[in-house]
């Protein structure tokens, strides 16, 4: 590979948000065929440097040259046409139209009688052909699998002529299978003379795919070196600023008695949705669920966290059928942990305290009838931001202050102290659902989430983990299930996984037949 | 132009905010108030002199004062929970339509003998009954299929309105009132009493004020205060932990229509005595605008209700004393309210110029 000639120049840029400094003087180079990640965590500035190189942010200060030009600032239009390309993680596509549609939007004058559509017809498929990204024009985008989309926003990249691609987590949504395939289709790009940016904070991957690694920290660009001469160690250390201690996998100490069990649970059609999932949950092990995102594991999460009702099978917990109501199933030691920590986790515009009791406010311990006993609730709150370290924002602060680790760590906190807890004696839950407890998390608080998780079932909690992250699946479940279209595959001891079988399950392979079937505990 | 968002709101901001909101109130009015050919000082003093310059000017803007802060605490406490109740007009309508059906409608009829204690409670629980029901609908209409609350409360407005004007020409109707088409008067003994003698201003300022404190009391220290504020800031959340999300918007809208329909009884028994059709210059609407101004704080109701009550009394003494339309109170009102709402976006957010 020649890596030579310079792209795309980015000197000095600097962007303050009020106080807040985004992105402190950054300068980076991108050569002609190479892949640079972008590696930090969230809020290190990855997004807001990409922002303004696609023109959404006005930088404060910095310029930024493409092919030897200046790049004028704040101007999507001039991006695109100097060749940037922009994949999203959040697909913007519309469904209802076809694939071809979608790739022609926006690239025609507006005042052009016809659309010139067997023209463009022609050049996707060029496209498609000269990068390896095979898919139907036709088809519409609504049908077409997540693997299918990403190719799609790529191919609508390339078709306005991009010679540098930015790619924002791009594996996020993806199967291992089709993260190599993306991979594949990323080197044939790179190979034909594009340049590509990787944005993610998966190591392994980062060092799997690029040339050149980028470090960003607190808006600094803290190290930049080589793939081929750093290691993931060092990578983390960059990102944190210290070295870090990641859970290692423990095995379960006692597995006891079941403690929740599901048979033949079907819950109402709707895009996420349950069929016949049966699945078994024991005191003092970790079963954890893998998945693409969408197939179903809201439904799972919400039906034990009782917001979602089956249509059909049953549900059982500690015997008995399963409570249907929220505050039920906290009173009676489930302890929820939802997937948006905003959107369902809390409730952004009240305060701290109010958030860390919402769960137990209809309980004795927090309210005498009609009347809040705010001494008592203000006086649990702060226990939980004691004993799980939240810090950020005082008890009185609106929740929505809080760090998205600060704000899990209040969900935790919520969720796993119980009020009867008392220096002598702890009460511990006896289930947890914890449905994607560490995305987006920082390294330091995806490591506190999981020993959490894990210390509650060395205690003898039975813990359903959803996730969509595979090395979180591997290194916490002791039993691992894969979800697909509803279906649930048996539970199988993880070391019984290989990670093709558990990428092939992903993408619905073998889970469906075997539903359904006696569990190998 | 474009919108950034602060990621610390600055304390000069909240500062700012206020005083920037009211200058550019003053400074809109003052331009149409030299428009209309007078000098903008003294028409601003003869309104201020006019809406709370003496005991009188006082007297007259606390009256009208009361009704807003009652449509006010009803919007507060609807638009809290995310309930748009814009139908506070109907409401205050059916409530005072209630109260004059208990507290009028029975001469003869042996209901004389009841206490008049006994009485008054009937027909204040009949006024916020009548208003909680009618915003019962709605709610079930909302919280069952989704039918959008906005619409349904403000068409039946429309409705209620002719509901009054069929019944004040037909079974309510005054026979003494030669024609006018205005219900039977209230027992004089229902009829709330004077504050201060000689003037219009009735204890139902008590009832508001009384009203305002319990509902702020609700809201912060109840189980279903903490209900209202969730599902109104975050309702999926709100789900999540707990609160029973179709059982608190059926308890706000009774709550809030209960409001509007005790405006109507207190208007019946405070000032007018009888129900006509033009008894609310849309107060229900103004309820909102006090709401809005209030910030949705049921004690900052009391303040917003007196200013523009203030305004409006004030704008048409001044209007007698140099002419310039009363219109201009309007004005006063919708400004000062566009000017808050764009202060309070602008203390978390900043406008960057490209």
């Amino acid at each position: 590979m020649c890596v030579t000639e310079t792209v795309l120049q980015l000197t000095g840029i600097t962007k303050r948000f009020g106080s807040l400094v985004a992105n402190d003087t950054i300068s980076l180079q991108l050569a002609r065929g190479e892949v640079l990640a972008l590696l930090g965590e969230n809020g290190a500035g990855k997004s807001t440097l990409v922002s303004i190189l696609f023109g959404h942010y006005v930088a404060d200060a910095g310029q930024i040259t493409v092919f030897g030009q200046a790049l004028p600032p704040g101007d999507p239009k001039a991006a695109l046409s100097a060749g940037i390309g922009m994949v999203h993680q959040h697909f913007t596509l519309a469904d209802n139209l076809t694939v071809l549609d979608n790739v022609m939007m926006g690239s025609e004058p507006l005042w052009q009688a016809f659309t010139r559509r067997q023209a463009a017809r022609g050049k996707l498929d060029a496209v498609a052909r000269q990068f390896g990204l095979s898919v139907d024009p036709q088809a519409r985008v609504g049908s077409l699998s997540v693997g299918e989309r990403q190719r799609v926003e790529i191919l609508k990249a390339l078709y306005r002529g991009a010679r540098i691609l930015i790619l924002d987590e791009p594996t996020a949504v993806l199967t291992p299978q089709e993260s190599e395939a993306l991979f594949a289709v990323l080197a044939q790009m790179v190979a034909q003379g594009l340049s590509i940016i990787f944005i993610s904070h998966k190591l392994t991957e980062v060092l799997r795919v690029s040339n050149r690694i980028a470090v960003l920290r607190g808006g600094k660009l803290v190290a930049q070196a080589a793939a081929s001469d750093t290691t993931q160690a060092q990578l983390a250390q960059w990102m944190v600023g210290h070295a870090i201690d990641l859970p290692q996998r423990r095995p379960a100490l006692r597995v006891g008695a079941p403690v929740c069990e599901l048979r033949q649970v079907s819950t109402a059609p709707a895009r996420e949705r349950l069929v016949d999932a049966s699945l078994t949950l024991h005191s003092g092990e970790i079963v954890a669920i893998a998945g693409v995102s969408g197939n179903g594991q809201v439904a799972l999460a919400e039906l034990l966290s009782g917001t979602r009702s089956a249509t059909s099978g049953e549900v059982h917990y500690l015997g008995r059928p399963m409570p249907a109501r929220p505050s039920e199933l906290v009173a009676q030691g489930v302890a929820r942990i939802p997937e948006d920590r905003h959107a369902v986790g809390v409730v952004g515009d009240l305060p701290v305290w109010e958030n860390a009791v919402s769960e137990r406010l209809r309980s004795p311990a927090f309210s005498q009838g009609f009347w809040v006993r705010r001494k008592a609730a203000q006086a649990h709150a702060d226990r939980i931001l004691r004993a799980f370290d939240v810090r950020g924002a005082g008890a009185a602060a609106p929740a929505r202050a809080l760090s998205g680790g600060n704000m899990q760590k209040l969900i935790l906190g919520r969720a796993l102290l119980h009020p009867g807890t008392t220096p002598q004696s702890t009460v511990t839950p006896r289930l947890i659902v914890a449905h994607q407890p560490t995305w987006g998390l920082d390294i330091g608080a995806v490591a506190y989430v999981q020993e959490q998780l894990i210390a509650a079932r060395d205690a003898g909690a039975a813990v359903l983990l959803i996730s969509d992250d595979l090395d979180e699946v591997l290194t916490l479940g002791d039993r691992v299930a894969v979800i697909h279209a509803g279906h649930l595959s048996p539970a199988r001891p993880a070391a019984a996984w290989s990670r093709e079988a558990i990428g092939l399950a992903m993408a619905g392979a073998a889970a469906s037949p075997m539903a359904g079937q006696a569990e190998t505990a | 132009m474009r919108l950034e968002k602060r990621h610390q709101q600055s304390s000069l901001a909240l500062v700012l905010a206020p005083v920037g909101a009211i200058a550019f109130t003053m400074l809109v009015s003052g331009l149409l108030v030299m428009w209309a050919g007078a000098a903008v000082a003294r028409t601003y003093g003869l309104l201020l002199q006019g809406g709370f310059g003496s005991v009188f000017a006082l007297s007259e803007t606390l009256t009208r004062a009361i009704p807003l802060m009652l449509t006010g605490l009803a919007a507060t406490v609807a638009f809290k929970a995310r309930l748009f109740n814009i139908g506070a007009e109907g409401q205050l309508y059916v409530g005072a339509l209630a109260a004059v059906a208990v507290g009028g409608m029975h001469a003869g009829s042996g209901f004389d003998q009841v206490p008049v204690a006994v009485l008054f409670a009937a027909m204040m629980l009949a006024a916020a009954l009548a208003g909680a029901l009618l915003l019962l609908g709605p709610a079930l209409l909302k919280a069952r299929l989704g039918v959008d609350e906005v619409v349904t409360t403000l068409l039946l407005n429309f409705i209620v309105l002719l509901l009054v004007s069929m019944l004040l020409d037909g079974p309510m109707k005054d026979p003494t009132a030669m024609g006018w088409p205005q219900s039977v008067a209230l027992m004089g003994e229902l009829e709330l009493s004077k504050l201060i003698p000689q003037t219009r201003v009735h204890s139902g300022l008590l009832w508001g004020l009384g009203l305002a404190l319990a509902v702020w009391a609700l809201m912060k220290y109840t189980v279903l205060g903490f209900d209202i504020r969730a599902v109104g800031a975050n309702a999926r959340a709100a789900a999540f932990a707990g609160v029973p999300v179709t059982r608190t918007v059926v308890l706000v809208a009774m709550l809030s229509g209960a409001l509007a329909g005790l405006a109507g009884a207190i208007e019946v028994a405070g000032r007018t005595g009888y129900v006509t059709l033009d008894m609310s210059p849309g107060y229900g609407y103004s309820g909102i605008v006090i709401a809005m101004l209030a910030a949705l704080h049921p004690l900052g109701v009391v303040l917003a209700s007196i200013f523009v009550a203030g305004v409006l009394v004030g704008a048409d003494s001044m209007s007698r004393a140099i002419g310039v339309p009363t219109y201009i109170a309007d004005v006063i009102v919708a400004a000062s309210l566009l000017s808050v709402l764009v202060a309070t976006l602008l203390t978390q957010y900043r406008v960057r110029w490209k």
